[in-house]
C-alpha cells in the first residue's frame, strides 16, 4: 500500500476514536475543522487545480449557512436545506463567475473580494431576512434516519459522513477527464486551449462547484453553531480559507484539509498566550511563506525528495542495479 | 446646493488621501508585482510611531513626525522589502498575497496590544476653521489636505519623469530586464519605491489621523478603499490611482447622503466590480500585454 493511503486509514481511525476521549468543546473544535474543511477543499479546486484565485468563500459559506438557518426555522428536513444551499451557491457561483472569469488572475481576486463584501452587508442590513447584526438563532439540529443530531457525538459523526463522502466525490472529481481539465488551465492555459479544452467554460465549473462546497459547508456550519449572525463571513473568514489551502499546499489533495487543521487548532494551541496570539500566528505564516511559499505539503514533498535522491546516490557505488 | 459643494470638497480631500495610499500601492505593483494587501495597515501605523515620539519619548510634533518618517521608511520602507518581500519574489503573486494579509493582522495586533486599542486624538497641522464662500462653508482643513495630497503626488510624478533616477524606476517597472541590461541598478531602483510608498503613507497618516483618529482597525478600511481606487483608476497609472482616488472619496461622500447611509460602503465596491468587468484596465490605464 502507498503512504498515503495508510496515513489516510491512520487518520480515519484516530477521527472515529477521538470524540470518545474529548470533552465537548473538543468534539466541537473538530467538527468546526470538518467543516472548514469541506469549504477549503472547494476553494481548492478553484485555486489549486484551476488556479483561479477566490476571496469569496466565506460569502458562499454564508448564504449556505443563512439559507439552512432560514429553511430549518420554517420546518423544512435538512436535507432539503442542505441541497438547496449547494445548488443556490452552485448558481450564484455561475452568475458571479460568468463575466468575472473574463477578466482573470488578480482581477478575479478583486472582483471576488468586492462580492465578498457586498454579501457581508446584506447580510447584515437586510434585518427582515437574516435578522441583521442580531443573527439568526432558535433554530435546531436535525433529525436524520430517526437520530437526533442534536448531541455532539452524534452531529459530529453525521459531520464526518458528509465530510468524507463530498472529499470522496472531489477525488474523484480531480481524477476525472474534467478534473485533469482543471489541471491543465492551471498549468497552461494556451496549451490546454489548443487541445480543444474550452478554457472559460472549465474555469467557470470549476469556481461554481468550488462556490457549492462553500455553500455546503455552510449549511453545516448553522446547525453546528446553533447561532449564525454576520460577523462570521467576513473578507477575513475569506482570507482565513485562503490560508488554509496555501498553508497546506495548493493543488494537492490533502493540503486544505491538512492547512484548515492547523488554521481550526493553532489559536487553541496559542489562546494561553492571551492577547498575543495574533501576533504570533501571523509571525508564524510570515515566516512560513518566506520559506516554504508552496506550503506544508510542499515541504514534505521537498523532504522526501531529498531523501530518495540520498538514498540513490548511497546505493549506486555499490551495488550499480539502481534502475 | 451649498450642500453638494460641500459634500465634493470634503469627498475631494478625503478621497486625495485614498489616493496618496493607491499611488503607493501602484507603484509596488508595478515596480515588483506586489499586492500589498497591508497598505491600509502602512498607513495606520505611521500615526502611532509619531503618537511614541510625543506621549512616550516627549518630543515636540515636528520632531515626532521626522521620527515617524524615519522608522516608517526603516521598517515599511527597507525591512518589509528585505525581510518579506525580496525571498518571496521568486514564487509569484500568491505567497505575497497571504504573506502581506499576515503582515497587516500582525501591524494591528501589534498596535492594539502594545499601544492601545482605543482611538487616540492627533494633533493636526492645520486650522479647523471654516470659510463661506457665497452660502457654501468649506473647511480650511479639507482645503489644506487636498492641496497638500496634490503637491505630494505632483512632486512625485515630476520625479519619476524629470530626473534620471525616476526615469530608471520606470525603466525598471516596464521592463525589469531590458533596464538591467542597460546598466540600471534594478535592485535599488525596487527599493526607492518602497521607501517612496512608505513616505507616501507617513504622509497619508499624518493627513487622515486628525479626520478618523488613530485606531489600529482603521487600516482595514483605508486599505481596501486605496485598493478599489488604485484598480477603478488604472493599476498600472499614477494619474490613474490619483483620479480613482478623487472620484471614490466623492462617491463615498454623495452616496451615504443622497442614496443610503446603510449601504455607505457598497457604491465603491459595485463602482469596482463595474469597472473590473466593463474596463479592466481603469479608466485611465492601458491594458497590461502578455506575450505568449
Amino acid at each position: 500500500m502507498r503512504p498515503v493511503v495508510i496515513a489516510g486509514l491512520i487518520a480515519l481511525g484516530l477521527l472515529v476514536i477521538l470524540p470518545f476521549g474529548l470533552k465537548s468543546y473538543g468534539i466541537y473544535v473538530l467538527t468546526l475543522w470538518m467543516v472548514y474543511s469541506i469549504a477549503a477543499m472547494g476553494l481548492n479546486l478553484t485555486l489549486g487545480y484551476a488556479g483561479q484565485v477566490s476571496l469569496a468563500q466565506a460569502a458562499f459559506l454564508g448564504i449556505g449557512a443563512y439559507t439552512t438557518a432560514i429553511m430549518l426555522k420554517a420546518g423544512y428536513p435538512f436535507f432539503a436545506a442542505f441541497g438547496v444551499s449547494a445548488g443556490l451557491a452552485f448558481c450564484i457561483g455561475l452568475v458571479l463567475g460568468y463575466p468575472a472569469l473574463r477578466v482573470q488572475h488578480h482581477f478575479l481576486a478583486f472582483v471576488t473580494l468586492g462580492f465578498n463584501a457586498l454579501v457581508w452587508l446584506v447580510f447584515r442590513n437586510e434585518e427582515w431576512l437574516t435578522g441583521g447584526t442580531y443573527g439568526l438563532m432558535g433554530f435546531s439540529r436535525p433529525t436524520i434516519l430517526g437520530v437526533d443530531t442534536s448531541n455532539q457525538v452524534v452531529f459530529y459523526f453525521f459531520s464526518l459522513g458528509i465530510f468524507l463522502l463530498l472529499a470522496f466525490v472531489l477525488w474523484w472529481i480531480v481524477r476525472s477527464p474534467w478534473g485533469r481539465a482543471f489541471q491543465a488551465l492551471r498549468e497552461n492555459p494556451i496549451r490546454a486551449n489548443s487541445l480543444g479544452v474550452d478554457v472559460r467554460r472549465m474555469t467557470l465549473l470549476a469556481f461554481a462547484i468550488g462556490s457549492a462546497y462553500g455553500g455546503m459547508a455552510g449549511s453545516l456550519f448553522a446547525p453546528l453553531v446553533e447561532f449564525i449572525d454576520p460577523h462570521s463571513f467576513t473578507l477575513d473568514t475569506s482570507l482565513m480559507l485562503l490560508l488554509m489551502v496555501i498553508i497546506g499546499g495548493s493543488g494537492k489533495f490533502f493540503g486544505p484539509i491538512l492547512g484548515a487543521l492547523l488554521v481550526v487548532l493553532l489559536p487553541e494551541g496559542l489562546r494561553f498566550t492571551e492577547g498575543l496570539y495574533l501576533i504570533i500566528y501571523a509571525g508564524l505564516v510570515i515566516v512560513l511563506m518566506v520559506f516554504c511559499p508552496s506550503g506544508l505539503l510542499g515541504v514534505y514533498d521537498r523532504l522526501s525528495a531529498a531523501v530518495r535522491i540520498r538514498l540513490a546516490g548511497r546505493q549506486e557505488p555499490s551495488g550499480g542495479d539502481v534502475p | 446646493m451649498g450642500e453638494f459643494f460641500q459634500l465634493l470638497v470634503s469627498g475631494l480631500s478625503t478621497g486625495s488621501i485614498y489616493a496618496l495610499a493607491a499611488v503607493g500601492f501602484t507603484l509596488l505593483w508595478q515596480a515588483s508585482q506586489t499586492i500589498n494587501f497591508a497598505q491600509g495597515e502602512f498607513v495606520m501605523l505611521p500615526a502611532f510611531f509619531i503618537l511614541v515620539g510625543t506621549h512616550v519619548l516627549g518630543m515636540n510634533f515636528i520632531v515626532a513626525v521626522l521620527f515617524g518618517l524615519i522608522v516608517t521608511l526603516v521598517l515599511l520602507g527597507f525591512a518589509f522589502k528585505r525581510v518579506i518581500i525580496d525571498p518571496m519574489l521568486p514564487h509569484g503573486v500568491l505567497p505575497i498575497v497571504i504573506a502581506t494579509i499576515a503582515f497587516g493582522i500582525l501591524i494591528r495586533d501589534s498596535v492594539k496590544e502594545f499601544y492601545s486599542a482605543e482611538a487616540q486624538a492627533f494633533p493636526s497641522f492645520f486650522s479647523e476653521e471654516t470659510m463661506s464662500v457665497f452660502d457654501v462653508v468649506i473647511s480650511l482643513q479639507d482645503i489644506a489636505i487636498l492641496s497638500m495630497s496634490l503637491a505630494t503626488i505632483g512632486l512625485l510624478q515630476m520625479f519619476l519623469t524629470r530626473t534620471r533616477t525616476g526615469r530608471c524606476m520606470q525603466a525598471t517597472a516596464q521592463n525589469r530586464a531590458v533596464a538591467e541590461i542597460l546598466g540600471v541598478n534594478v535592485n535599488r531602483m525596487i527599493l526607492y519605491t518602497f521607501l517612496i510608498n512608505a513616505g507616501l503613507a507617513v504622509i497619508a497618516s499624518v493627513l487622515i489621523s486628525p479626520i478618523y483618529l488613530a485606531k489600529f482597525s482603521n487600516g482595514q478600511s483605508i486599505g481596501l478603499i486605496a485598493f478599489i481606487a488604485a484598480i477603478v483608476g488604472g493599476f498600472n497609472q499614477i494619474r490613474g490611482a490619483l483620479a480613482g482616488g478623487l472620484l471614490i472619496g466623492v462617491v463615498d461622500n454623495m452616496s451615504a447622503a443622497y442614496i443610503s447611509a446603510e449601504y455607505r460602503t457598497a457604491f465603491p465596491l459595485l463602482l469596482l466590480i463595474v469597472i473590473i468587468l466593463v474596463r479592466p484596465q481603469g479608466l485611465f490605464g492601458t491594458s497590461e500585454e502578455r506575450t505568449v
